[in-house]
């Protein structure tokens, strides 16, 4: 399937999710990964022609990653 | 001393029964003045102004954004568009969201779009005389947060980039403060007034275009700030660092920014010095 630029994006943000909860300690690693898979799952069903919604999500969850990537943040509860 | 106490006694002295009064009115002072306004005013007919007011809220991302109404008495309501918008937030609509915080055009927070123009809230007054609507975005070219605030994450990354703040290596000779001539400390007058509110780089059409790179005005003037400053000994590596075609260069003098800024200083000017600086 051909892919367009925006769905590549997403793909490569959930990707990039699930590679940072790999650095996140043993015990909390799946409570980030079903953290990340939620945030996804939320607005899946958002119309795929409403680009500047899609658009701010993507913002929204780059600047999510950054701030759950950090070191600091050792576990999560959704 | 004595006499420093004996001020502020007597100002205390005087204030305490006032506060008392304005207590149970929540001490607003616009909001008194314009109880007392209305009550003199009492009979004269009240004059409405309708604000339109961009809405989004993130929470909903599907919904589009949209223009917003509100009428409001001017004779109830204090003279500057900031006033008016407290007022809507505290008695007409509380989700309004904006930023706010000095009312006194000292801290750049209620930086927005006002009938086209970027400024601050603050110290743009309501035009009385015409009765058109008003209308208020946030500033242009931004993300938005919510509302009216936009989101200047990428305007402070920016501001430092620039390494604003002094840089020396060589200790002052009496082992005191910095000191600098009246002279040098002159050349700094009309730079060190910018309180950041981003009115003019929002404003500037290259910096629309080309945010990523582009410092854009109001960096560029605190930019020169630091290379005009005579204690700074890193002007060299400053200039290095604007030496390329992205970062300085995508001003084309449009002076947008000189037109829009709400502390009338002049960004255009500064970027020119750079720019003679950076050539001679």
């Amino acid at each position: 399937m051909r892919l367009s630029g925006l769905q590549k994006q997403i793909l490569g943000l959930y990707r990039e999710c699930i590679r940072e909860c790999r650095k996140k300690p043993q015990a909390s690693r799946s409570h980030f990964q079903a953290f990340a898979r939620n945030e996804f799952n939320r607005n899946i069903g958002i119309d795929k022609k409403d680009f500047a919604a899609i658009e701010f999500l993507l913002r929204k969850g780059r600047r999510q990653l950054e701030t759950y990537a950090s070191p600091g943040v050792k576990d999560i509860r959704v | 001393m004595a006499a420093l106490r004996s001020t502020s006694a007597r100002i205390l002295g005087a204030s305490r029964p006032v506060f008392r009064v304005a207590a149970p009115v929540r001490g607003f002072a616009n909001l008194a003045d314009a109880a007392q306004e209305s009550q003199t005013a009492s009979g004269s007919e009240s004059k409405l102004k309708t604000f339109q007011i961009y809405r989004w809220n993130p929470d909903t991302p599907t919904e589009k954004p949209r223009m917003q109404k509100y009428t409001l008495d001017l004779n109830k309501t204090g003279p500057m568009v900031l006033d008016a918008l407290i007022r809507i937030k505290n008695e007409l609509d509380p989700t309004l969201t904006f930023r706010r915080s000095c009312r006194e055009g000292i801290c750049g927070s209620c930086a927005m779009n006002i009938n086209g123009t970027n400024t601050l809230a603050c110290l743009c007054r309501i035009p009385a005389e015409d009765s058109a609507e008003l209308k208020i975005y946030p500033l242009p070219h931004t993300y938005v947060v919510k509302d009216l605030v936009p989101d200047l994450t990428q305007f402070y990354k920016q501001y430092k980039s620039i390494k604003p703040y002094l840089q020396r290596d060589t200790p002052s000779p009496d082992g005191k403060e910095y000191r600098q001539s009246k002279v040098d400390r002159k050349k700094l007058d009309g730079l060190y007034e910018c309180i950041l509110c981003a009115c003019c780089s929002t404003s500037c059409p290259s910096y629309w275009w080309n945010s990523e790179e582009y410092l854009g005005p109001a960096i560029l003037l605190q930019s020169y700030r630091w290379l005009a400053d005579s204690r700074d000994e890193r002007t060299a590596e400053r200039m290095d660092a604007l030496n390329n075609s992205m970062s300085l260069y995508r001003c084309h003098t449009i002076l947008n920014c000189t037109r829009t800024c709400p502390k009338g200083l002049n960004p255009g000017l500064a970027i020119a010095q750079i720019k003679k600086e950076m050539a001679f």
